[in-house]
This record gives structure tokens, C-alpha cells and sequence, in this order.
């Protein structure tokens, strides 16, 4: 059991900063209203910083305040699909040695997402961050079909073209957009029975690993992902089951 | 401050631009699109929906006997035959009666009958623009860089009152996000809409509505806040169309971006920006063109030479549609790697370079993106750093970065603070630009000479091969589209002789220059 809250200067202190809009007029009444607000939240200590009139009828505060509740970190875990990512060459070699011969992987944004970014950045030959894409690996034959792809499409394509990991991509998360699709795709798949001849993986600045895992992807890759952290799991995951078959 | 640049190559650039779109024009003078009969039917009066949802200017093209002839023709042999309006028409072909066969009807006669609805038309298009410079005139907006935010709830409601926060808190531009899927969509959506992903949809009632609202907020703050909506994708012409009937003040409007980014078709889209881009000229809209998608899908030091060919592309497009340099506000983006020693030097290069090159456009810069991340505190600073070079270098549309980019939709207090950040910034070194020089040979002159080399050089390579050869070929964004790939290529119409479009006519420009 190890039990931490919040550090401010001192252990255990559970300073938190918080920022928040509340709709009404600014006034020395509308500090208030936020600091009784931070308290039923159950913080303590709470001091507002800053308050102030953004526009008619909206008032913006800065505040800081304590917790009193802390977490037990050893009883929490949340596995990285990125763990021990191999370099490029290291992926081609592994494929080479265990899977013997070249991975068909597909990538798109799907639903109505026209975000690119992050699939590009994981696909696109130049990569990301110095880390080259997956495209410029000699093992993966990689087809990037872009954004606005819908779900149905996608899943003839994966027939079509033999397709052994799929990567889809969602960046607007506005109402639930990127759960619904990610959800209908995984669906679709089960569905044409296709699902567990592919290895499935989702990305997005809002995906976790432990996201994907609800949503029964292979993985999930969030903010700060290389390509060479995917490359490596999709290698890896083949490869597992090619040593099982 | 002004940099030392070859302005020979600056000339050249701009000329080798003429030369490129030169075919391509001749290739537009031939043909017209759905989308651009679509508006014809939409300036002649013809709104509303079918039974089922679909706009009536849908349904007038898909009932068009002899596309290749136009739909003016068609409408005016139905005023001629019927005495009825157009859109009486249009709600009569809707309910089964068929358009009259137009070829029987003379053409001075069809003419005749269209010309009080073309005169209608065109003067309210003029009547907005006077009633914007009135307005502009007794409500100043101050001085640029004008600082443009966005609103994107997906509920026009919920964004005209975010809207509304944003004038009070700044904002001398307001632009209302599409739904992502709306630039592929083949009509445009009607009605005031609470709906869509990452924005909700462009529709003549909701640019109605969010003008009113901006309309009334400018009353109140003695200064005029401008609209800003989006003529791309599949409709962009309609919504050129729309714009020019509901005041908006600018839209986003590139000859390119719709090919690269979104697979339009490219013969689709170079025939249906060119008619958009008369509409603007006649409406006083002020265009602003994509080329910061160049840079937030690939290496933004590496593209700075397309984003500056991209640009003259641009510009030649937009003076071939009769567009004045003041209208023609040319994209760029502060995509360079914040961790990149120096980036805020290359930046300075880029901004300063457009500006010189392009000495009376209003340059429209968007902000860092790409980098941004979850860490709000660095974004901050980042938009800072952005806002210090737009004011340097003098750009004019400013699009305020948000310091919750790559986290959510932004909220309407990010909004002020990113405000208030530009507001500070750009207050601060007002005339920083002005009292500082270059030094000579040093990082920003030589990089700036060397993104205009390496624009002339990439539009050099176009104009041997053509504009359309080079797109498929990979010229631009690193993407090959081919001629006649892409989404709407079957909406693209060859005009035959006895085409007719009056509009096209009324506003034709005069021979560049």
C-alpha cells in the first residue's frame, strides 16, 4: 500500500490548482460563489486566486485549494502497448526472423473525422519526431486511405487486400463521435468474422491503451506515440501468433 | 523592418503563377458544375427543401433536360412558357410538374424573362456589401493583426453565444466550424441546425442567425465584428452564393485544398472556385486560402517553399476571378517544431517574406497546432511566441491559437485567455516591427532567400508540367490526385453552345493585368 496526494512544497500537502468559467456577471459575490463551489467539492484551503469578467455573463477563476483524499498507487496499473519499442531495423529483422514475410497494414481516419494528423504522423514516410513512419519500413506494405473513410469501406478493404493490422484514427471526440466509430468498426469486424485474423489498434490524443482495450482493439496509442512504438507492437502481435499457429 | 530579397524572383514567381493557371482557366472557361448551376438557381431566387429534405436547386439540376445548356436557360424558358417565378417553378417541379422543354422556347426570350431576377440578385449582393461598408465605416475595427477565433459547440445556439463572448472579449472575427463531413457533401443543409461533429453545418439560416447576433454585439461595442464560414468541398460555390446574401465578411476559399486534403476532384474544384471567387469579388468577401494544411500534414520547414508557391497559385486563381489584392487573404501557418532551435527565426523568415511578396494582401496566419500537446502551460507560451511574429511582420487575419488545441473544442474561457494573450502581446510590440532591421546575411534573410528560391524552382517545375500533371504527379503536400479521380468528378459538365449562365457574364472580370 502506498498512499500519495497531491504534492505542492510539502508531502501530503494536496495542493491542486483548478481553473473554471461559471455563467454569471463578475463580482466580489462571484468569488465567493467559487470558492464555496471548490468546497463542496470537497477541497479545503481554498483560495481564489484570480476572478474576473471574460464576457457578459461568464466569470473566470484561477483557484487553489487542497484534498484531503489520497490513492493507493500500488494497487493501480494501466500496461503501455509502447513498452520497449524496438528501432526500425530491429522491427524489420523481428519480422523477418518470425513472421517471413512482409506485414499488409491499412490506416485511416474514420466517421466523419477529417484529422489526419495523427495517422499521417504514424504512417507518412517522414514520421514523426525523427522516428521514421511505418511506410518507410521494408517488412510493412502500408496503405494509408485517409480521412473521412466509412467504417463499411474500410471493412472491404481489409477483405479485399488481406490486411493483417488495421490502425484507425479519431481526433474529434466532440458528443462521442470517436467511441461510436471506433465501436462500429470493431462490431463490423466480429460481425463479417474478420476480427481475430487482424491485429486492431487505435490511436488519437485522447486514446489510451486502456480505452482500446474496452472497446476490444489490440491496443490503443495516445499523445507522444513514435511510430516505431506501433511498428513494434504490430510486429510483435503477429509474430506471437504466428509462433501460436 | 524589410528583408533584402530578390525581387526579381518575386516577379518571376508571379509570373511563372500566371503561367500555370493560364490552362487551367482556359479549361474552366469550357465547363460549369452542378454545384455552379446550383448557385445560379439559388441567385434567381430558388430556396427550400423537397418533401423529403432535398434543397430544391437539387432538384431543379437533377430535372435539367440539357445540363451542357445551363440551368438559366431552362428557368428563364419556364418564366417565358409560364409567367411563374423560379421558384414557384422549383416547388412546382417538386411536386411533379416537369420543367418545359426549354429548347422550344427562343433563347432572346428566355433572356428576356430571366433579367428582372438576375438584376434582383445582383443588386442584393450589392446592397450587402454597401450596407457592410457603412457599418465598417461607422464601427472601426482597429487596427491588425484582426484577431479571429473560432466557434465549433455543433449547436448554432450554443455558438452564437460563445460568440457573442468572444467579441466582448476581443475577437474582430468570428468563425463558425463546419461539421467535418459537410465539405463532402453534393447540396448544402437547410435550416437552423443544433447538430454535426466538430461544428455544425453552414446553412443560410445559420448565417443569418449568427450575423444578427454579431450585428448587434457590434452596436454595442462601436466596433464591427466579421462572419467567416467556409466555401470549400463539394459546395463551394453555393456557399460563396449563400455568404454573399447574408453578409458574411470572409470565407475560407483555396484553389487546392479540396484536392489535396479532401480527394475532390480537381477539374470540380478549379471550376467551382473560379465561380465562387466572382461571387466574393462582386460581394466584397475577403477570401483565405488553405496552405497551412501544407504544414500541419508534413514538415513545416520543408514545405515553407509550396506554402509560398501555393500562395501564388493562389493569388493567380483569384485575379483571374477578378478578386483585388485587398480581398485576397493568402494562408500561412507557425508549424515549425517548438523544440527546433531557432524555429522562431525561420518563422520571422516565412511571415516577412509573405508579407513582402505580397504587399497589399490581407495575409491570413493560423497558429501552431501541430505541437501543440495536453501541456496548456507550454502552448501558451508557444501562442505567444505567434502572436509576437504576427504583429512583427505585419500579417492581418490572425487566428488566435488556443492554448487546450489537440484537448477539446475550445471552451469559452480558452478563448479569452488566448485573447488576452494576443491582446498583451500584440500591445506590447506594437511597433516592434518598425523599429528593428535585419541584419544583413544573417538566419532570417538567408532563409528567406532560400524558401523564395526553392518556391521559384517547385513552380517552375509546374508550369513545364501543368498544373494538373504536377498535382498527380505529387507536386503538392506530398499526395497524387489524378484528373479525373476524386469525389464530384461526375458533377463536372461540359458547357455546349447553348450554354448560358448570366451571372457568369454580369460579373466576368476585366483581362488581368
Amino acid at each position: 500500500m502506498k498512499l500519495v496526494k497531491p504534492y505542492g512544497d510539502t508531502l501530503d500537502d494536496g495542493a491542486v490548482q483548478l481553473s473554471f468559467t461559471l455563467p454569471i456577471e463578475w463580482s466580489e459575490a462571484a468569488d465567493e460563489a467559487a470558492r464555496q463551489l471548490v468546497r463542496k467539492m470537497g477541497f479545503t484551503d481554498v483560495a481564489v486566486a484570480e476572478g474576473r469578467k471574460i464576457a457578459a455573463g461568464f466569470s473566470f477563476f484561477v483557484v487553489y485549494a487542497r484534498t484531503p483524499l489520497a490513492i493507493d498507487v500500488s494497487t493501480i496499473a494501466a500496461p503501455s502497448a509502447a513498452r520497449g519499442a524496438l528501432d526500425m531495423d530491429g522491427v524489420d529483422e523481428l519480422i523477418r526472423k518470425r513472421v517471413g514475410r512482409k506485414i499488409r497494414i491499412a490506416g485511416a481516419c474514420i466517421g466523419t473525422d477529417a484529422h489526419t494528423v495523427g495517422i499521417d504522423a504514424i504512417l507518412n514516410m517522414k514520421g514523426y519526431q525523427g522516428d521514421y513512419g511505418l511506410e518507410r519500413y521494408r517488412e510493412f506494405e502500408v496503405f494509408n486511405l485517409g480521412a473521412q473513410i466509412a467504417v463499411e469501406a474500410l471493412v472491404r478493404f481489409v477483405k479485399a487486400r488481406k490486411i493483417d493490422a488495421l490502425l484507425v484514427s479519431q481526433v474529434v471526440t466532440q458528443k462521442g463521435s470517436d467511441i461510436a466509430n471506433f465501436t462500429a468498426l470493431s462490431e463490423l469486424l466480429e460481425a463479417e468474422s474478420l476480427r481475430d485474423d487482424i491485429v486492431l489498434v487505435a490511436g488519437g490524443p485522447r486514446v489510451t491503451n486502456l480505452l482500446a482495450a474496452e472497446l476490444g482493439y489490440d491496443a490503443g496509442f495516445g499523445r507522444g506515440t513514435l511510430p516505431s512504438d506501433v511498428a513494434t507492437f504490430i510486429a510483435r502481435r503477429i509474430a506471437d501468433r504466428v509462433l501460436a499457429a | 523592418m524589410e528583408l533584402r530579397i530578390d525581387t526579381g524572383a518575386v516577379h518571376k514567381a508571379r509570373r511563372l503563377a500566371e503561367a500555370i493557371v493560364e490552362p487551367v482557366a482556359a479549361f474552366i472557361t469550357r465547363h460549369t458544375t452542378v454545384a455552379v448551376e446550383r448557385s445560379v438557381v439559388r441567385l434567381l431566387g430558388v430556396d427550400g427543401v423537397d418533401g423529403e429534405g432535398v434543397p430544391l436547386p437539387n432538384r431543379v439540376i437533377d430535372a435539367l433536360a440539357d445540363p451542357g445548356a445551363g440551368a438559366a436557360r431552362a428557368i428563364g424558358a419556364a418564366i417565358a412558357e409560364t409567367g411563374r417565378g423560379p421558384q414557384e417553378i422549383a416547388q412546382a417541379l417538386a411536386t411533379g410538374t416537369p420543367l418545359p422543354d426549354a429548347g422550344t422556347t427562343p433563347p432572346a426570350a428566355a433572356r428576356a424573362a430571366l433579367a428582372p431576377y438576375v438584376a434582383r440578385a445582383l443588386a442584393a449582393i450589392d446592397a450587402r456589401r454597401a450596407d457592410r461598408d457603412e457599418r465598417s465605416r461607422r464601427l472601426p475595427q482597429g487596427p491588425p493583426p484582426l484577431l479571429y477565433v473560432i466557434v465549433a459547440s455543433g449547436d448554432i445556439h450554443a455558438d452564437r453565444t460563445a460568440a457573442v463572448a468572444a467579441a466582448e472579449a476581443g475577437a474582430q472575427i468570428i468563425a463558425v466550424i463546419r461539421s467535418t463531413a459537410q465539405s463532402l457533401l453534393d447540396y448544402v443543409p437547410h435550416g437552423v441546425t443544433t447538430e454535426g461533429f466538430g461544428g455544425t453545418y453552414a446553412t443560410q439560416a445559420n448565417f443569418r442567425l449568427m450575423r444578427a447576433a454579431l450585428d448587434e454585439i457590434s452596436e454595442r461595442l462601436g466596433r464591427y465584428v466579421m462572419l467567416t464560414n467556409y466555401a470549400s468541398g463539394l459546395c463551394m460555390p453555393e456557399i460563396a452564393t449563400l455568404a454573399a446574401l447574408e453578409r458574411l465578411d470572409m470565407l475560407l476559399n483555396d484553389s487546392m485544398y479540396g484536392i489535396l486534403f479532401r480527394d475532390i476532384n480537381m477539374k470540380r474544384t478549379f471550376v467551382d472556385q473560379h465561380f465562387s471567387r466572382l461571387i466574393t469579388a462582386r460581394a466584397g468577401i475577403i477570401i483565405n486560402t488553405g496552405e497551412d494544411n501544407y504544414l500541419t500534414t508534413a514538415d513545416a520547414v520543408e514545405q515553407a517553399p509550396a506554402v509560398l508557391a501555393s500562395q501564388f497559385i493562389n493569388e493567380a486563381f483569384a485575379h483571374r476571378a477578378g478578386l483585388p489584392d485587398a480581398q485576397i487573404g493568402l494562408g500561412d501557418a507557425y508549424e515549425i517544431d517548438p523544440n527546433r532551435e531557432d524555429a522562431f527565426l525561420l518563422q520571422i523568415a516565412q511571415a516577412q517574406l509573405a508579407r513582402q511578396c505580397f504587399p497589399n494582401a490581407p495575409l491570413k496566419y493560423m497558429p501552431p497546432t501541430k505541437h501543440m500537446t495536453g501541456d496548456i502551460f507550454k502552448g501558451h507560451l508557444v501562442d505567444a511566441m505567434f502572436n509576437l511574429t504576427s504583429v512583427m511582420t505585419g500579417q492581418t487575419i490572425h487566428l488566435c491559437g488556443m492554448l487546450t488545441e489537440a484537448i477539446h473544442t475550445p471552451f469559452v474561457a480558452d478563448r479569452a485567455l488566448s485573447l488576452a494573450n494576443a491582446k498583451y502581446v500584440m500591445g506590447t510590440a506594437r511597433h516592434f516591427g518598425d523599429d528593428i532591421a535585419f541584419k544583413p546575411g544573417g538566419t532570417v534573410e538567408t532563409r528567406a532567400g532560400v524558401v523564395l528560391r526553392e518556391a521559384v524552382e517547385l513552380l517552375h517545375r509546374v508550369a513545364e508540367r501543368g498544373l494538373m500533371e504536377s498535382i498527380a504527379a505529387k507536386a503538392f503536400a506530398d499526395v497524387a490526385r489524378p484528373p479525373d479521380g476524386g469525389r464530384g468528378f461526375e458533377g463536372v459538365i461540359a458547357k455546349n453552345a447553348a450554354y448560358w449562365n448570366p451571372f457568369e457574364d454580369a460579373l466576368r472580370p476585366l483581362a488581368v493585368a
